[in-house]
């Protein structure tokens, strides 16, 4: 059903891109698959913005999909609760969605036990999320221990961006 | 003869201040093979007091590195093709003496002359050797061997060590190995030669496992891939589709234990390398990480995640039930055994940051031994069981000994991070992986217990996470 609407809107928008006065150096692709039958489905009204329970609708609406730890810890603060309460929201809109918590370390500690700290992170955002009402079969914790930097450099600054827990809708 | 007993006991009393020797009562010092002499009596027993008031103490092993060992071409005595390295035996007697020169060159005890550089000898030379020639070149020590190709292609190495001062024999093996095998009788050979003059346990006929890594810092491809002790024989066992982190050979090679996020978690496999099935350690429902064999290969640590919390377990290898054998509130992760299996050493951070603990091989009798400040972590027992080597994180990452009562710690390395040491075979050499700063390249090193011979293996690509395996039979 998403496909056929992004599909639609894809037309829509290269229609729209021919009727224009100048012509576009390069055309779009003629969408291929998309079989005129289609057509007889008639273009429902959508608000602009992503699909409702997309994972884009969930980036729109929640205050951030990532929490960060202090070196060694993975308490929730006050601002890591802020952020998951609006994701517990969103979560709350759509009951039938779930989520993965990835648990996340610095490069600045041993193999093992970033993969224990990352599978700690990831069950203490769990488990606010828990506590706010969230079913916890709704939710999966993978670690990734020092696996996975999202900033690269070797310097505080980075190294506080890693140690985080990121909340990622499942599709 | 004497003169030459005087000068053995020497050496052997320079590698032990060097802090390398066994004692001197467990393994004697180097007798002439031919002639067995008589108990060492009164020099041996000054030079073992020496050495007991010097345990642990670092000191200059200058004067054990003059010692030149001359290793010519292994000649032949039929020109044969042959499937081994090199295509005929003549060229695969210059191939096995490089091997001997490399494994000799390269812990540090050692100053050998390779086969590129000496003259070739006559078959009837091994067994016969022109010492008047060998001292011309100021070589004190000489290795020379033979190899033969049998009708149904196996190869026969042999290998000779001659004090070339004394123009004596001291030792002589054998070995039949097939010509796939033929690096193996190089390693052994120069095992023969390093336990001889060393009066220390072989360590060249072993194999390391690690994980390979390529690929940029954000998006590492990690691959588990083996090799022999000197990085020959490369192979990679899996193709880097998931993350491989972590292996540990089982004692008898034929298993390696690792973690894979095959399934999108981190869990740990037992992978059999004969057949290339993998199992899961434990049926268990958290992830799973940190494998470790028991010495006798019949049970396995891992260590599990439930609801953040992690534990250490112990599983039989053949399946069954995993018993838990430790039950704090924090992270207890890894675990390495003691040699005779009755203890394991282990990292928790029930304390508040990660420390180094001594249990019972039930779980039983938990203490912490590390209190030198900083955090300790990854220890693994010495197969001789006097040291716990460990990754000591004060600022830097940087490998370290201590014994198993938490004393007489020292560091081995100073670099940005070096981490997860593992102990060669006869617990003499240190393995440990290399991380760069801001690049995050890793490399596979490795230092001697003295912290001053340190050096990087070779491997194709990055390589991280070794394991070292015990000498083969």
């Amino acid at each position: 059903m998403n496909r056929q609407i992004i599909t639609t809107l894809l037309l829509a928008s290269s229609l729209a891109l021919a009727g224009c006065a100048t012509t576009p150096a390069e055309l779009p692709p003629q969408p291929t698959g998309a079989p005129t039958t289609t057509t007889t489905t008639p273009p429902a009204p959508q608000p602009m913005g992503p699909a409702p329970g997309s994972r884009a609708d969930f980036m729109a609406s929640v205050l951030g999909d990532t929490i960060l730890f202090d070196t060694d810890r993975y308490n929730i603060d006050s601002e890591d609760q802020g952020i998951l309460q609006s994701q517990a929201q969103w979560l709350g809109r759509y009951p039938g969605k779930n989520v993965t918590i990835e648990g996340h370390a610095d490069e600045r500690g041993t193999r093992d036990y970033n993969l224990a700290l990352g599978e700690r992170r990831a069950n203490a955002a769990k488990s606010y999320l828990v506590s706010v009402g969230i079913d916890a079969a709704r939710i999966t914790t993978v670690s990734y221990g020092k696996e996975r930097p999202v900033a690269l450099g070797s310097d505080e600054a980075s190294w506080a961006k890693n140690r985080r827990s990121v909340t990622v809708t499942v599709e | 003869m004497k003169p030459v007993f005087a000068r053995s006991l020497a050496l052997a009393f320079a590698l032990s201040l060097a802090g390398l020797a066994a004692p001197l009562a467990a393994q004697p010092a180097p007798k002439p093979a031919p002639s067995p002499k008589p108990a060492p009596s009164a020099a041996a027993t000054a030079a073992a007091q020496a050495e007991e008031g010097l345990t642990g103490s670092v000191t200059d092993e200058s004067e054990w590195q003059d010692l030149g060992i001359a290793i010519p071409t292994f000649p032949t005595n039929e020109m044969l093709p042959t499937a081994a390295d090199g295509g005929n035996t003549e060229a695969l007697g210059r191939n096995l003496a490089r091997v001997i020169y490399g494994d000799l060159k390269n812990n540090g005890l050692f100053k050998p002359v390779g086969p590129d550089a000496l003259p070739a000898i006559a078959f009837g030379e091994v067994a016969a050797p022109a010492f008047a020639n060998w001292r011309g070149r100021s070589a004190e020590m000489l290795v020379q061997g033979f190899v033969k190709s049998a009708s149904d292609g196996r190869l026969t190495v042999g290998c000779y060590l001659y004090d070339v001062a004394l123009g004596s024999e001291l030792a002589r093996q054998g070995y039949v190995v097939k010509p796939e095998e033929w690096r193996r009788a190089a390693h052994k050979c120069a095992d023969m030669v390093y336990a001889r003059l060393s009066g220390e346990s072989p360590f060249f006929d072993s194999k390391i496992a690690y994980i390979a890594e390529t690929g940029p810092k954000g998006n590492r491809r990690k691959q588990l891939a083996i090799m022999d002790s000197d990085g020959a024989n490369h192979r990679f066992i899996t193709n880097g589709q998931a993350t491989a982190l972590t292996p540990r050979y089982s004692p008898d090679y034929s298993k390696i234990a690792y973690l894979s996020y095959l399934n999108g978690t981190p869990r740990i496999y037992v992978y059999d390398i004969g057949t290339g099935r993998q199992t899961l350690v434990t049926e268990g429902k958290g992830p799973t990480f940190a494998a470790r064999w028991a010495p006798d290969g019949q049970s396995l640590l891992y260590s599990m995640a439930i609801a953040g919390n992690t534990d250490i377990y112990r599983v039989p290898v053949t399946g069954g039930a995993s018993v838990k054998l430790t039950d704090s509130p924090g992270i207890d992760v890894g675990g390495s055994f003691s040699p005779d299996g009755s203890k394991i050493v282990f990292e928790s951070d029930r304390s508040g940051s990660q420390q180094v603990y001594v249990m019972n091989a039930d779980g039983t009798n938990q203490k912490r031994v590390s209190f030198f400040g900083g955090r300790a972590a990854t220890p693994e027992w010495s197969p001789r069981g006097d040291q716990i080597a460990f990754t000591h994180i004060a600022g830097n990452l940087r490998v370290a000994v201590m014994n198993p009562s938490g004393g007489e710690m020292r560091h081995l390395t100073d670099s940005w991070q070096d981490e997860a040491p593992t102990w060669s075979p006869n617990g003499r050499i240190v393995q440990f992986f290399r991380t760069a700063k801001s690049t995050g390249r890793t490399g596979i090193w490795q230092v001697d217990l003295t912290g001053r011979n340190e050096r990087k293996l070779n491997t194709p690509v990055d390589g991280s996470d070794p394991a070292w395996g015990p000498v083969l039979p």
